[in-house]
C-alpha cells in the first residue's frame, strides 16, 4: 500500500482526534507505521481544530503534507481550510449535516455523509465521528471493522466502556450509509 | 514490550524512567507540558522524586542541587523557559555536574509562539549562559530516536560530568509514532561519584565541594583549562551524524531534527526528477560533525542548509564547509514547518538561495 496522508477537521468537540488517533492505533495494531499530528495552536479553542494521520508500509519519513490522500472535514470552516489541499483521484467526505452548500472538487471523490442526523437517530449526538469513520472504512477500507473495534475497546477504557456499544453502532451506521448508496471508491 | 503508539512527549518521560532518572524539577510550559504531566504520575509511584518547581529559575537550581548530590535528574522545557534557565546550566556547567535538560523548542523570539521551530540552536550550541562551556546537544529526528537518546543521555551526562540537552521541536513533543522501550543502547563503564556532596559517611575525611565560583584568576584558568580537556575529549569522541544518499549527490542538505525528515521526503521526490541529493543529518549538535563535509565528493554542485529558524546552523555548515562548495540556505521559521515540496523547489532554484 502505498503512503496515505489523510486530513481530519472540524471544530473542538466533534471527535477530530479520536478519528485519527483511532487510524494510528490500528495501524500499530496491524504492525504498520503510522503518525499523528494534532494542530495545538491557539486555533484549538473554539475554533478549528484538525490532525494529519500517516498509515504507510514503510517507515514514514516526513510528517507534514501538502496535499492528503483522504479528506475528512466536519464542519464548513475546515471545508473551505482543506478543499484546495487535495491529491489527485483523492477521498473528500464531508459532514452533511453541517454542509448543506454543494460541495464541488475536481481532484476527489465527494462524498456527504449526514453525520449528526445519524448519530442523533441512534440517540447518541456525540457518536458523530464515529458515524463518519464507517463511512470512511467503507469506502477506504484502509483498516477492518474487527482491528478497529479491537483498538475502539482499548481506547474508551474500563472508565468509558459503557459507550463501547454506541460507537460500535455508529460505525456499523457509517458503514451501512456507504453500502446503502452504493457508492465505490479505488 | 512490543511497539506502542505514544506522544512524543510522554516517551522521553518514559525513556527518562528508563534511562535511570531519579529527580524531576520543571514548571510548565507548551509544547512540553505532557513531559510533566507524565513524570507526576510515575516518578512518584516509581518511589522518585517529582517537584512542580515555582518557576524555570528555581527548576534549574533544583537540578543543580540534585545533580551535586550524585542523583540522576532532569528537567524539562521550552524556548522562552530554557532561556530563563540559561543562569543555572552555566553554574552546572562550570561546577561540572551531570544532569539532563530536555528543550522542546518553540517560535520565538521572546514568547513567540508554542508552533515547532528550530530558532534555539545558538541557545543549545553557542551556551545561552555566561562563561567558556558546552553543552553535549542530541537533536533527534523521531520519537523512536529521542528514545534512544534520552535512555542514553544520563550516562554521557554522568560519564563527562557534563549537562547533555536533548533538543526536539513541538512536533516531536506533541505528535504520535509507534515506538519501541527495549532497544539496546549505549552503556558506559561508570566510576562512583566520589565527588558528589551526599553527606561524609559516603566519602570519610574528604570533603566535596560544588562550587562555580574561583576567585582567583589563575585558579579558575586551570580549571577551565580542564573543562577544555574535556571539552577537546568529547569532541574527539562524542560527533554523531547520519549520511545519507551521500556517494555521488548533485547536491548535500545538511539538516537535523524534523526537518531532515521532511528533507527525506524532499530527496526522494527530487530522485524521481532526477536529480540526485544527500544529506548529512547532524544527530549531535555539538559536538558538530564537521569531518563529515570532508566526505562530500567534490562533483557535488553545491551544500543546501534546511532549518526551521532563519539560519543558526548555518554557521556550522559554513565554518565546516571551509570554502569549499557554494552554500545555500532555506529556512521557515516563527513556528512555519515547511512542506517537502518547498525543499524540492529551493534545491530546484538552488541559486537563488545562495548566501555568500
Amino acid at each position: 500500500m502505498a503512503e496515505k496522508t489523510i486530513k481530519v477537521a472540524g471544530f473542538g468537540g466533534q471527535g477530530v482526534m479520536m478519528f485519527g488517533k483511532l487510524l494510528a492505533y490500528a495501524a500499530t495494531k496491524e504492525d504498520r507505521y503510522s503518525l499523528w499530528f494534532p494542530s495545538y495552536g491557539p486555533e484549538t479553542r473554539g475554533g478549528t481544530a484538525n490532525c494529519a494521520v500517516i498509515v504507510s508500509d514503510e517507515v514514514i519519513n516526513s510528517p507534514v503534507f501538502r496535499n492528503a490522500s483522504h479528506t475528512v472535514v466536519f464542519n464548513l470552516p475546515s471545508l473551505e481550510k482543506f478543499n484546495d489541499r487535495v491529491e489527485d483521484d483523492s477521498l473528500l467526505l464531508y459532514n452533511a449535516s453541517l454542509i448543506e452548500k454543494e460541495v464541488k472538487n475536481d481532484k476527489a471523490l465527494v462524498v456527504g455523509v449526514p453525520c449528526n442526523k445519524i448519530a442523533n437517530d441512534l440517540g447518541n449526538p456525540k457518536v458523530l465521528n464515529m458515524v463518519m469513520l464507517g463511512a470512511y472504512l467503507a469506502l477506504t477500507k484502509l483498516f477492518s471493522a474487527d482491528v478497529i473495534e479491537t483498538v475502539l475497546k482499548e481506547y474508551l477504557g474500563d472508565s468509558k466502556a459503557g459507550m463501547l456499544d454506541v460507537n460500535k453502532q455508529a460505525i456499523k451506521a457509517g458503514m451501512d450509509f456507504i453500502e446503502d448508496a452504493g457508492i465505490s471508491y479505488a | 514490550m512490543g511497539k506502542i503508539l505514544m506522544k512524543g512527549n510522554e516517551a522521553i518521560a518514559l525513556a527518562a524512567i528508563k534511562g535511570g532518572v531519579d529527580a524531576f524539577y520543571g514548571y510548565p510550559i507548551t509544547p512540553q507540558n505532557e513531559v510533566p504531566e507524565y513524570l507526576s504520575k510515575h516518578m512518584i509511584e516509581n518511589g522518585k522524586v517529582f517537584v512542580q518547581a515555582e518557576s524555570e529559575v528555581a527548576s534549574i537550581n533544583m537540578v543543580y542541587g540534585a545533580a551535586g548530590a550524585g542523583v540522576r535528574v532532569m528537567t524539562s522545557s521550552s524556548s522562552p523557559g530554557i532561556a530563563l534557565m540559561q543562569e543555572g546550566i552555566s553554574y552546572i556547567a562550570g561546577a561540572e555536574l551531570p544532569c539532563v535538560i530536555v528543550s522542546v523548542m518553540r517560535g520565538g523570539p521572546g514568547l513567540g509562539n508554542i508552533q515547532p521551530a528550530q530558532g534555539d540552536y545558538y541557545q543549545a550550541t553557542r551556551g545561552g549562559g555566561n562563561g567558556d562551556y558546552n553543552l553535549i546537544v542530541y537533536a533527534p529526528e523521531s520519537i523512536q530516536e529521542t528514545i534512544d537518546v534520552m535512555k542514553s543521555a544520563f550516562d554521557t551526562a554522568d560519564y563527562y560530568r557534563n549537562p547533555v540537552m536533548v533538543l526536539v521541536d513541538g512536533l516531536i513533543g506533541q505528535m504520535m509514532e509507534a515506538v519501541d522501550f527495549d532497544r539496546p543502547v549505549e552503556k558506559r563503564d561508570l566510576s562512583l561519584k566520589d565527588w558528589a556532596t551526599n553527606g561524609k559517611k559516603n566519602h570519610p575525611g574528604k570533603r566535596n565541594i560544588a562550587n562555580s565560583l574561583h576567585l582567583g584568576a589563575e585558579i579558575l584558568e586551570d580549571h577551565n583549562k580542564n573543562l577544555k580537556k574535556k571539552y577537546d575529549r568529547i569532541k574527539e569522541n562524542e560527533v554523531k551524524y547520519e549520511m545519507i544518499n551521500m556517494d555521488n549527490p548533485d547536491y548535500t542538505i545538511v539538516a537535523y531534527g524534523t526537518m531532515a525528515r521532511v528533507c527525506r521526503s524532499a530527496i526522494k521526490q527530487l530522485k524521481k526528477k532526477g536529480i540526485e541529493v544527500g544529506m548529512i543529518r547532524p544527530i549531535a549538535l555539538w559536538p558538530y560533525p564537521k569531518k563529515a563535509f570532508d566526505e562530500i565528493p567534490s562533483t557535488c554542485k553545491g551544500i543546501m542548509c534546511v532549518e526551521m529558524s532563519m539560519g543558526q546552523m548555518l554557521d556550522d555548515v559554513q565554518i565546516s564547509n571551509r570554502g569549499r562548495f557554494d552554500v545555500a540556505f532555506y529556512g521557515r521559521y516563527a513556528g512555519v514547518v515547511p512542506e517537502p515540496e518547498e525543499i524540492v523547489d529551493a534545491i530546484e532554484n538552488f541559486e537563488e538561495w545562495r548566501v555568500e
